[in-house]
């Protein structure tokens, strides 16, 4: 186990702890790992190697469970954390086509983040603005009535921000 | 247990009342085809294929999860259920590479004989196809997770019954991989190499590293000078192969047809085997007498020696220093061989033919090379292998004269035999212990309290005035057993022995996938392998290594004394802990 750079804190240690104390301690590996992803916002391989040798859980089940749920992010975020709604609104209003959009536009699949970690992609549920649908999310801002044909427009005036 | 009535297919049957469908058709002799069932491992119920109709319940039942009920009335063949499982069959296949004729598995794959045997004789849904690179990273292990239809038998025997927990589902929907903890390379990973995912996977999906082109091309090269020597467990297992019924010794027929392949030299691992014997009874008396180490654990199966680095490296003073039979053998092969024959070491190529996966790895480990990082043991090829090799020459087994190993280096003792099966290490070295301890040569040979193994098994055995106290595991799940007694140190354990494979080398990852009528990790199977072993035994003059005169020779000519500095310089390794550490 790496001991510099990956340590986890104290006090997610600490809950590991009182978890191993408890009647089924496996079943709590759902919970460190939203721990540890809500203090370093992804769920890093140190890390998760680190929370199976201190819970005892094979490493193999921790990084299944990271992997099969949608929610554990297995990347850090980009600079640019750009979200698709998904909801039936948009959905219906070709949300999905949006996505595709930026999927091919930054070579990444949902949850993940490109090289230069400036982007990084992620599905949401309903945001409850369907009527500007479809609706994408970069960081706070809110784009609406977003277009497949836009995407390329919209990725680069981000980076263009960026070069100021 | 309480009997029920049921009936399938109009027959009646009484079951107890505990069995699951699929176990009460098969005693009326009816075997509900199925896919991601083992009789070894828990019931996974994910592929669907064994469904049955009962009548009453208004979906299919898969037959290998549901248990029988009183009056219950099954239909294991009616139209629907014919149709259902073959459009289970097609959708697996749909997700499928259509390779059969260029894969190693062709003629000898489950899913092929169940798409054949369900009548499935078209492609009906062409859908979008699952796309991952081979991981090829590993000396042993090959994973093609193109072929993988999902099954989880490789997960379920690499946990279950391996306790290594290497494997498992990641990903989901169609996305789904089985591999390593974060997709990590096997290279990289806690994998042992024993090679039971390769067994227990009904397609191509685990294979082992092929070392046969290797072959192939060193019998080729006139001025290499090519030599074979082969383990214990093959003898018992190779004839599998041909048709010959499980448990048919074919020694003679083995060394013939290495010599008829081309190899110049062929010699027996037995050999080795004697020596480890002779070498390790040595360190234990040493340890018993001074009252240190022990138990002395034995070091001769490479997925074990691996495991141990893994989860238990603060075992690794416990472990006998000797090298493995077959790493003895090579070393030899390379020192004293060469020395006596004059030739130079680089051009003796040297295969093991081994019925394991993991002795490709040990093939590989720096400290079993030449100073220049030649390894001693050039190619492992493994009992699949060797089969394939003969018969893709051409050569008609069966009918082979039976021959005879080249000496000095192929006589062995009939407790090297039974180095090939669980318990049979234990048996050797206790046989030499007992005549170095006592000084007395033994009355009768036999240990029989270690042998056949199910698992784990412990004795005391009295030689001279001493108990010793030993146990046998195999399978590592049995190993941490054990260890996690030795570590609680409520008894005083003298000697162990351990094993990676279930039921020893016989079980190893490299042996023939089992013929019909058996299955893989099938006890019977590994009776009938352990049976032919335990006769080769019985039929031999010397019994004992240390009374193998060949092995008196080389000491004599060449070692020294057992233990001494010779010997320990040629014949004995060194393990190191390895990241990642196992969780136990
Ligand atoms: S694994 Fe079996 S079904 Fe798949 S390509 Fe190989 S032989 Fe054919
Ligand atoms: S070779 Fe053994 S340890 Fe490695 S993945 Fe296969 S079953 Fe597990
Ligand atoms: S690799 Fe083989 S045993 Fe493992 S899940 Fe895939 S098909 Fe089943």
């Amino acid at each position: 186990m790496d001991a510099k750079a990956h340590k986890l804190d104290h006090d997610i240690v600490e809950f590991i702890n009182q978890c191993r104390e408890q009647e089924h301690p496996d079943s709590y590996l759902i919970a460190v790992l939203h721990k540890v992803q809500n203090r370093y916002g992804y769920l890093d391989k140190e890390h998760m190697a680190e929370v199976a040798q201190r819970m005892q859980v094979p490493t193999s089940t921790v990084s299944g469970v990271a992997t099969f749920y949608h929610f554990f992010r297995l990347q850090p975020k980009g600079k640019y954390h750009i979200s698709i709604c998904l909801g039936t609104a948009c959905f219906i209003k070709g949300a999905d086509k949006v996505l595709d959009a930026f999927r091919t536009e930054l070579g990444i699949e949902l949850g993940e983040t490109t090289a230069d970690e400036l982007f990084s992609l992620d599905s949401s549920r309903c945001l409850g603005v369907c009527a500007l649908a479809p609706v994408v999310l970069i960081n706070e801002q809110v784009f609406s009535k977003v277009s497949a044909k836009q995407v390329p427009q919209l990725l680069n005036k981000v980076k263009e921000q960026e070069l100021v | 247990m309480n009997h029920v009535d049921i009936w399938i297919d109009n027959t009646p049957v009484s079951v107890a009342a505990d069995k699951t469908i699929m176990q009460a058709a098969e005693q009326i002799g009816i075997r509900i085809p199925r896919l991601c069932y083992h009789p070894e491992l828990s019931i996974e119920g994910a592929c669907r294929v064994c469904i049955v109709e009962v009548e009453g319940v208004n979906k299919f039942l898969a037959s290998c999860a549901n248990k029988v009920w009183a009056g219950m009335r099954v239909k294991t063949n009616s139209p629907e259920i014919r149709q259902a499982r073959r459009d289970i069959v097609e959708l697996i296949l749909d997700n499928h590479p259509m390779e059969c004729q260029t894969c190693e598995r062709d003629g000898n794959c489950e899913l092929q004989d169940l798409a054949y045997s369900q009548g499935v004789r078209e492609r009906v849904f062409e859908g979008k196809r699952k796309r991952h690179a081979i991981e090829a990273s590993s000396a042993s292990v090959i994973r093609n997770a193109e072929k993988c239809i999902l099954c989880r038998r490789c997960v379920r025997v690499c946990s279950e019954v391996q306790g290594i927990h290497n494997l498992s589902q990641l990903h989901r929907g169609f996305h789904t991989v089985v591999a390593p903890a974060f997709e990590d390379a096997m290279v990289d990973s806690v994998c042992i190499n024993c090679g039971q995912c390769i067994n227990v996977c009904p397609t191509a999906a685990f294979l082992e590293k092929p070392h046969t082109e290797a072959v192939w091309a060193a019998l080729a090269d006139p001025k290499k000078f090519v030599v074979a020597h082969t383990a214990p467990a093959i003898r018992a297992a190779l004839g599998e192969g041909f048709n010959l019924a499980p448990g048919t010794p074919c020694v003679g027929k083995t060394v013939t047809a290495l010599r008829r392949l081309g190899f110049d030299a062929v010699f027996d691992t037995n050999f080795g085997a004697d020596l480890t014997i002779v070498e390790e009874a040595n360190e234990f008396v040493h340890r018993l007498e001074k009252g240190e180490n022990l138990p002395l654990l034995t070091s001769c199966s490479p997925g074990w020696i691996k495991f141990m680095e893994h989860f238990y490296p603060e075992m690794i003073p416990y472990a006998s220093s000797c090298k493995s039979p077959m790493s003895m053998l090579s070393t030899l092969l390379k020192t004293y061989y060469a020395e006596k024959e004059g030739k130079d070491p680089h051009d003796i190529f040297v295969v093991g033919i081994m019925p394991c996966v993991a002795k490709k790895f040990e093939a590989e480990r720096p400290e079993l090379c030449l100073s220049d990082g030649t390894p001693y043991t050039d190619a492992v090829l493994t009992t699949r292998e060797t089969i394939w090799m003969i018969k893709a020459y051409g050569i008609n087994f069966v009918h082979l004269p039976d021959g005879e190993f080249d000496n000095p280096l192929g006589y062995s003792s009939g407790a090297a035999d039974i180095f090939g099966t669980t318990g049979g290490v234990m048996e050797a070295a206790l046989r030499t212990a007992a005549e170095k301890l006592t000084g007395e040569p033994l009355t009768d040979l036999n240990f029989t309290e270690v042998r056949q193994a199910e698992g784990l098994k412990e004795a005391t055995i009295r030689i001279g005035d001493l108990d010793v106290n030993v146990a046998v595991a195999n399978g590592l799940n049995n190993a941490k057993i054990i260890l996690d007694k030795v570590k609680a140190g409520d008894k005083q354990y003298h000697i162990i022995e351990l094993m990676a494979c279930p039921g020893g080398c016989i079980g190893g990852g490299g042996q023939p996938y089992p013929p019909e009528g058996y299955y893989v990790l099938d006890r019977e199977i590994n009776k009938l392998r352990a049976q032919a072993l335990y006769s080769i035994d019985e039929m031999k003059k010397v019994r004992t290594s240390h009374n193998n005169p060949f092995i008196k020779q080389l000491y004599q000519d060449y070692l020294g004394e057992p233990g001494g500095d010779k010997a320990h310089h040629v014949l004995h390794t060194t393990y190191t802990p390895r990241e990642p550490r196992g969780i136990k």
